[in-house]
């Protein structure tokens, strides 16, 4: 597939302000300052996915929920395991270093804040283009990065090598808590997100 | 047990096939539902390592594809011919098979079909059907794995996340 430059710009843009809100949203959660790196959207193949996070074999913690509605698309969040174990801490208000595993009293802190960022950034497109999306129950993983994001990868079901996506990362604190955030827009229902934002079905 | 770590290990990623002469090692790193097979002939002493994504093609387009050993229906037969033309012999593969887990827990629809288990059964099927014994496996479950072959000897090296390597 090829869009022209300023379609991307346009995706980005929508990343941008639904990444924004949700940053703003785990500053609230968190009583903490979160930056966001300006997200980057365009199309990766997989093999260039997997380096923006980290090692193949690195363990992380992975949140994935697919959204449905008039744009559906997956999103998929992935916290380092020492940012995952702080993000509960955080949370439960306990001190840092508390948490060393991920019970199931962890991994349901790690879904809800995967839940609070889809959320909020959902709710930011939406609002920016009256397209109706709604969110699913969120699913969890804790294991090798590679592993999990291929998972995520083949529920795409795409026979295609590439994917669009939104892409950027979440830092707390000087970079104590790392998360990436990636959505993959399911590739029919560009169509609808773009004509939503005000270009022309064909033009792009 | 781990192996021996004086022979660079080749990797294999994501929907590629790559084969390898003694002594030598290959290393599929970090699969989900995604699929290992490994294909070694013990006379020529010459291996394989595929490593599939999806379990069939068919389902696809058939000019949208690029990649052929994304899948296993394809990535199969072309593993066993590369094999046959640099020495090996179709007759004598045993065949070693690892990954197919489910990775998430929860209720979502998204992952009832199982990819995993689907990918697994698919390489069974395609094994079978070009008569290429296999001799071992480790699929399903739902953790992730790195998977190592050793043309020196056949053996398959399974590691999980926090644990030492086992032999299949």
């Amino acid at each position: 597939m090829n869009l022209s430059p300023l379609f991307l710009d346009a995706f980005q843009e929508v990343g941008n302000i639904g990444l924004g809100n949700a940053a703003t949203s785990l500053s609230q959660m968190l009583n903490a300052k979160v930056e966001m790196k300006v997200p980057r959207a365009g199309f990766l193949f997989f093999e260039e996915i997997l380096p923006l996070v980290g090692g193949l074999e690195e363990v992380v913690a992975c949140v994935y929920l697919r959204v449905e509605g008039d744009v559906p698309g997956t999103i998929v969040f992935i916290f380092k395991q020492e940012s995952a174990f702080y993000l509960v801490d955080m949370l439960l208000g306990q001190e840092k270093g508390t948490t060393g595993m991920l019970d199931e009293m962890g991994e349901s802190v790690v879904k809800e804040i995967g839940n609070v960022l889809t959320g909020s950034f959902i709710n930011a497109i939406c609002a920016m283009t009256s397209l109706n999306i709604v969110t699913t129950v969120p699913m969890f993983a804790f294991d090798m990065l590679a592993a999990v994001l291929s998972s995520c990868f083949v529920t795409i079901n795409n026979a295609d090598d590439q994917v669009l996506l939104i892409e950027t990362s979440l830092l707390q604190d000087c970079e104590q808590i790392t998360g990436h955030f990636f959505f993959f827009a399911d590739p029919a229902t560009l169509d609808k997100l773009f004509s939503s934002i005000g270009f022309t079905a064909g033009t792009f | 047990m781990q192996p021996a770590n004086f022979i660079e290990e080749a990797p294999v990623g994501i929907a590629e096939y790559r084969i390898t002469s003694s002594p030598g090692r290959l290393i599929a790193l970090g699969l989900g539902s995604c699929v290992a097979v490994s294909l070694y002939d013990p006379v020529a002493k010459i291996g394989g390592l595929l490593h599939v994504m999806l379990p069939d093609s068919t389902q696809f387009n058939h000019n949208s594809i690029k990649k052929p050993s994304k899948f296993a229906d394809l990535g199969v037969p072309l593993l066993v011919s590369e094999i046959k033309g640099n020495g090996g012999k179709s007759s004598l593969l045993q065949a070693k098979i690892a990954g197919g887990a489910q990775m998430f827990s929860g209720s979502d629809n998204g992952f009832v079909m199982n990819i995993g288990l689907r990918n697994a059964e698919m390489v069974r099927a395609i094994l079978q059907k070009l008569g290429i014994k296999l001799i071992a496996e480790d699929t399903g479950g739902n953790r992730g794995r790195t998977i190592i072959l050793d043309t020196s000897s056949g053996s398959v090296y399974v590691r999980y996340a926090g644990l030492p390597a086992k032999v299949i």
